[in-house]
């Protein structure tokens, strides 16, 4: 069989039938070797582990089936609380990280009070462990027994994890906002935009754009972080598992809780990579801006 | 009689080293005065000067006669909206498609209505002959259709005075010429400009004059016909003869 190939400057794709073909097969060949070397592997680690003389303690202390079913539809109630805090802590962080990032951003004379505090707050709050700000503020604040101060370690807790996300967030902000080029923000002003319109219409939108992969990774931490309340007491699903653990001597329920989180960040991992790979298309794809 | 704009004495320095030194200059309405100079020479500077980007450490330059854009305490958005700057890197706003770029300040800064804003912008898109762009990003635009957005955005605010910084110093030679068309219909049009460039023929076209600037001063100017046929001064022939070639 000989194939024409079209007139060269013809209006079409032309593909060698012969070099696609090549390329088809060597493309499954690989994709049949790698399935084979993962599956092997596998089934060498399986029987490795599983033959050693301590493997059915181990199996029976963290993967015993019928603790799983019992403890999970527990878990899974307390879990909610763990969702909940995220999505009351996590709207709250973004805002209030914002405003920071921009009070940092801010040079008029008049607003230096402002900024000295923003820059104080960050310093402090990105050195300080996160369960430490959990335990002041948690056991530190109620114990103040102040009027019209709510006592909820729910409360304390998460408003903790908003004090202390704030300050990385912000950071992540400032980042984006320096990531603009100076030539934006002057051409804006040229227009006649003032300062405050030219944050808001030109630099912010492309900041904002540009910090979303580093955003959405602070965001899957935040979810495993919530697990840092169980220290002051409410049940959410650690403390959930803490309970089970101890009453049966068994640790299955701690498994089951590290499947019920790791359920909930491996789809966000996977949409911010999904994210981080379609701007960096973009980026490659823009050229004049 | 006053004219649009007069620069008198100005100095401006980047960490002490004098980029303008006491230069003047006198614009006309109607007038398109064209800078020409090497790279160094104090052009864009000067023109960063005169829209208020850059603040000036002594000399004057006043606008129509009132406004004194070199007095710190001015109101530097209102000197923005009646002189209108267009830059060497376009510098569109690439998260906005082109209509939005050029409504934009329209609607913020002078409050002009979204409807009647977007209206005027297509009319000025069909002027250059971008009317098809109006929707696209500015990552779907050539060099030369970028530049000429560029104009149309700054077109967009009504300025009295229009600057031109090396507008086509970062295309490709073959879009440089319609974006010298987008001028010269602009100069037609009798909008009063000062240009920064390093297109000689073009300057000789349509410039009512010529400036030379050298080392921060307006070292020899005049129509284009004196300035390119008899230059006076040898640094000036010098200047031509190179890049003239």
């Amino acid at each position: 069989m000989t194939i024409t190939p079209p007139a060269p400057g013809a209006p079409v794709a032309y593909h060698d039938p012969v070099r696609q073909a090549l390329v088809r097969r060597t493309a499954r060949r690989n994709a049949l070797v790698g399935m084979a070397s993962l599956v092997g592997f596998t089934v060498v680690v399986v029987l490795l582990v599983t033959r050693t003389t301590g493997w059915p303690i181990v199996q029976e202390t963290f993967f015993n089936g019928q603790q799983f079913v019992e403890s999970f539809p527990g878990l899974l109630d307390a879990f909610m609380l763990n969702v909940t805090i995220f999505l009351i802590a996590e709207p709250l962080i973004l805002v209030f990280s914002l405003v920071i990032a921009l009070v940092r951003t801010l040079r008029a004379p008049i607003f230096l009070p402002l900024r000295v505090i923003a820059t104080i707050y960050v310093d402090v709050f990105r050195g300080v462990p996160t369960i430490l700000v959990i335990f002041l503020l948690g056991f530190g604040v109620p114990a103040l027994q102040l009027q019209g101060v709510p006592s909820d370690p729910v409360f304390w807790g998460t408003a903790a994890l908003v004090l202390s996300y704030s300050a990385y967030v912000a950071e992540v902000f400032r980042a984006g906002i320096g990531s603009v080029h100076p030539s934006q923000r002057m051409a804006a002003r040229s227009l006649g935009l003032s300062v405050g319109q030219t944050n808001r219409y030109v630099v912010l939108p492309q900041a904002i754009r540009n910090v979303v992969p580093p955003l959405l990774n602070d965001f899957i931490s935040l979810q495993k972080d919530t697990a840092l309340v169980a220290v002051l007491g409410p049940i959410e699903v650690l403390r959930q598992a803490q309970i089970d653990a101890s009453s049966t001597f068994n640790y299955t329920p701690y498994v089951a809780a590290a499947l019920i989180f790791i359920a909930l960040t491996i789809p966000m991992t996977r949409f911010a990579d999904w994210v981080q790979a379609r701007m960096a298309r973009r980026q490659r794809a823009g050229g004049v801006a | 009689m006053s004219s649009l704009l007069d620069v008198t004495g100005v100095w401006k320095s980047f960490e002490e080293q004098p980029v303008l030194r006491g230069i003047d200059l006198r614009v006309d309405a109607h007038q398109a005065v064209v800078l020409i100079g090497a790279s160094g020479s104090g052009k864009s500077t000067l023109l960063r000067c005169i829209n208020g980007l850059e603040a000036v450490d002594a000399g004057r330059i006043v606008l129509d006669g009132e406004v004194e854009v070199s007095d710190p305490r001015v109101d530097l958005d209102q000197v923005r909206r009646r002189v209108g700057i267009v830059f060497q890197s376009y510098n569109l706003f690439p998260h906005m498609t082109v209509l939005d770029n050029i409504t934009l300040a329209p609607r913020k800064v002078s409050r002009v209505p979204a409807d009647q804003a977007r209206q005027e912008a297509l009319v000025l898109l069909e002027r250059f002959g971008l009317e098809a762009k109006a929707g696209d990003y500015p990552d779907r635009l050539s060099g030369g259709q970028a530049q000429r957005v560029a104009i149309v955005r700054a077109l967009a605010m009504q300025p009295e005075l229009m600057l031109f910084d090396e507008i086509t110093s970062a295309l490709d030679p073959l879009l440089v010429g319609e974006v010298l068309e987008a001028v010269r219909e602009l100069t037609s049009g009798g909008l009063t400009i000062v240009m920064a460039t390093h297109e000689m023929a073009f300057a000789r076209d349509v410039a009512d004059r010529v400036c030379f600037l050298r080392d921060g001063i307006v070292w020899e100017e005049g129509p284009p016909e004196a300035v390119f046929n008899e230059p006076q001064r040898p640094e000036t022939r010098e200047f031509l003869a190179r890049v003239l070639t």
